[in-house]
C-alpha cells in the first residue's frame, strides 16, 4: 500500500477529455486540480478506445483524432500544472465533518479535497473477461487479467491468450520464471510493437515458448484450480492442453465500478445533476461528462466541456467563499492571460 | 428492399427488410435481433456485433479490412466466416444475405 496523503483544492476522478478540460476551467479560477485515472495515460475513451479515429464535432476543430484531441487538451491544461495519479482506481469517497472529502485509491493513496469532480465517463476501464464457461471460479487463483508480481508466476504452466502489446509483454517478462508458456492467438499478425513480436518469435523458434494459432475455447479444473484448457486451432481441431494459469488479454471495457458505492443518487448507473452547477446530491461533489444525466443530456464531448465551465463557477464559491467572482474573457483579461502564461 | 436473414444461435430465424446503405449491424439493432450488442455504435471498436456470414455469401460480402481484422481479435469463437456486422454495408447485391449470430459476444 502506498499510503501517501495528498491535500488538494480539487480532485478530478477520471482523466478523460472532460476531466482534462475541468483542469483548464478550474485553473482559470485559481483552483489547482489533481486527476486520478485507472488507465496508464490521460484521455479516457478517446485515448483508449479510438486514438486514431477522427472526431468531427469538436467546435472549431473540423477533424481531430482521439489522441490529437487528448494531446491538445493536455497542452491547454499545462499552465495549470495538473498532477496526474495514473493506474489508480478511486475506491472510496466520503464527506468529512469539516466539509471536505476523503478519497482513497486501490493502492492506498489518500486525498483530502475541498471539492470533488466526478468525470468518470462510462466508468473505470476494466479488462474484458472472455465468455468462457465458469471462468469466474478461476479468477484470482488461476486466471489473471494483470500481473502484479512476476515472482507469483514462478514455476507455473501458463497460457497467454491475445495478440496485443500486453499479451506479448507478459510472455517476454514471465518466460524467465515460468515453467512453460503457450501463447495462443488467432492469427500470425499481432497488434504490437514490432520489437516485441520479433523477440517473442525468437523465443518460439528457440523452443523456449510455444506459439499456437488458435483460440481458447474451454477451461477444465475444479475448486478454482485450473488443470487444462481446450484450444481450437485454425483448422478447427480442438485439443486439451495441461496448464495451471491463464492470462487473457482482450482489451478493456468500461464498468461503472466503485462510483455506485459512494452514497450518491444514481439513475440507471448515471449521476443526476442540476444544470446550473452540475452538482450531485452531495454539495461539493460535481459530476460532468458521460457519467452524469439531466433532462436533454447528450453524451458528447462538447456537452462535457460546457458542463466543466459552469461547474467551475460553483467550485470557486466553495473553495474561495470570501472572494467575488467577476466574469472575464480570456481574450481581453490580463489577469487570465497571466495565469495562462501569455506573454 | 434487400432482405436479410439473421439466424440466432438457437436456430430462430428473423427475416427483415433492410434499407440499402445501412449496415448489417444497424439493421439488426433496428429490428431488435437478439445477440447483436453493438456497444460502440458501429465505430469498429468493440467487436460486439460479431456474426458469421453464410458460406454462400462470403464472396459477396468481401474480406474484412485491416481495422476490422484487428478488432476481430477481440471477438469470441472467431471462424473463417467471421465478420463485424457494422462493417458490412447493405447493397442490392446482398439481397437474401444470411448471417448467423454467435452464441456469445465478448
Ligand atoms: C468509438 C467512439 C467514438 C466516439 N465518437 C465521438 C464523437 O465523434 N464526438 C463526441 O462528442 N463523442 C464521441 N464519443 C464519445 C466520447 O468519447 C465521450 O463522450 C467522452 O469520452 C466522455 O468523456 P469523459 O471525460 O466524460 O469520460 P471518459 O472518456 O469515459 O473518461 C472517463 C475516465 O474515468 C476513469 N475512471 C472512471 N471511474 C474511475 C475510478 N473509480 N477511478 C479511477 N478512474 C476512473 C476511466 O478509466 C476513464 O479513463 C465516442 C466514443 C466512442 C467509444
Ligand atoms: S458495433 Fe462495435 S465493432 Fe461493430
Amino acid at each position: 500500500m502506498d499510503g501517501r496523503e495528498i491535500t488538494a483544492d480539487a480532485v478530478i476522478i477520471g482523466a478523460g477529455p472532460v476531466g482534462l478540460f475541468c483542469v483548464f476551467e478550474l485553473g482559470l479560477l485559481d483552483i489547482k486540480a489533481h486527476l486520478i485515472d485507472i488507465l496508464d495515460k490521460p484521455g479516457g475513451q478517446c485515448a483508449e478506445l479510438y486514438p486514431e479515429k477522427p472526431i468531427y464535432d469538436i467546435p472549431g476543430l473540423p477533424v481531430v483524432t482521439g489522441q490529437e484531441l487528448t494531446d491538445r487538451l493536455l497542452e491547454q491544461a499545462k499552465p495549470f500544472a495538473p498532477e496526474f495519479h495514473l493506474q489508480q482506481r478511486v475506491e472510496t469517497l466520503a464527506p468529512q465533518d469539516d466539509g471536505s472529502f476523503l478519497l482513497v485509491t486501490d493502492i492506498g493513496t489518500r486525498f483530502h479535497a475541498k471539492i470533488v469532480i466526478i468525470a468518470a465517463g462510462g466508468g473505470s476501464f476494466t479488462p474484458k473477461r472472455p465468455p468462457l464457461a465458469g471462468i469466474e471460479a478461476y479468477e484470482a487463483t488461476s486466471v489473471f487479467y494483470a500481473v502484479r508480481r512476476i515472482e507469483d508466476f514462478r514455476g507455473r504452466n501458463i497460457v497467454v491468450a491475445g495478440g496485443g502489446d500486453s499479451a506479448l509483454d507478459w510472455v517476454l517478462n514471465l518466460q524467465p520464471v515460468a515453467n512453460s508458456i503457450k501463447l495462443v492467438h488467432r492469427r500470425e499478425k499481432f497488434r504490437a510493437a514490432p520489437d516485441s513480436v520479433n523477440k517473442v518469435m525468437a523465443l518460439a523458434d528457440a523452443g523456449k515458448i510455444n506459439f499456437t494459432l488458435g483460440q481458447v475455447m474451454e477451461l477444465h479444473g475444479s475448486g478454482g484450480i485450473l488443470e487444462a484448457a481446450t484450444i481450437r486451432d485454425n483448422d478447427g481441431v480442438s485439443s486439451r492442453h495441461e496448464c495451471d494459469t491463464l492470462l487473457p488479454f482482450f482489451g478493456l471495457t468500461m464498468k461503472l465500478g466503485p462510483v455506485a458505492d459512494w452514497g450518491l443518487n444514481l439513475h440507471e448507473d448515471l449521476i443526476p445533476v442540476d444544470t446550473e452547477k452540475f452538482q450531485t446530491s452531495q454539495p461539493g461533489i460535481f459530476a460532468v461528462g458521460d457519467i452524469n444525466t439531466y433532462p436533454g443530456k447528450l453524451k458528447l464531448i462538447l456537452s462535457g466541456f460546457h458542463e466543466a465551465a459552469l461547474m467551475a463557477q460553483e467550485a470557486h464559491r466553495i473553495v474561495y467563499p470570501d472572494k467575488k467572482l467577476t466574469f472575464q474573457y480570456t481574450t481581453s483579461s490580463s489577469s487570465l492571460q497571466k495565469k495562462l502564461g501569455v506573454k | 428492399m434487400p432482405k436479410i436473414t439473421y439466424i440466432e444461435h438457437n436456430g430462430t430465424e428473423h427475416v427483415v427488410e433492410a434499407d440499402a446503405g445501412m449496415t448489417v449491424m444497424e439493421t439488426a439493432v433496428k429490428n431488435q435481433i437478439p445477440g447483436i450488442e453493438a456497444e460502440c455504435g458501429g465505430a469498429c471498436s468493440c467487436a460486439t456485433c460479431h456474426v458469421y456470414v453464410e458460406e454462400a455469401w462470403k464472396e459477396a460480402t468481401g474480406e474484412p479490412e485491416e481495422m476490422e481484422e484487428d478488432m476481430l481479435d477481440f471477438a469470441f469463437d472467431v471462424r473463417p466466416t467471421s465478420r463485424l456486422s457494422c462493417q458490412i454495408k447493405i447493397t442490392g447485391a446482398l439481397d437474401g444475405l444470411v448471417v448467423r449470430v454467435p452464441e456469445k459476444q465478448f
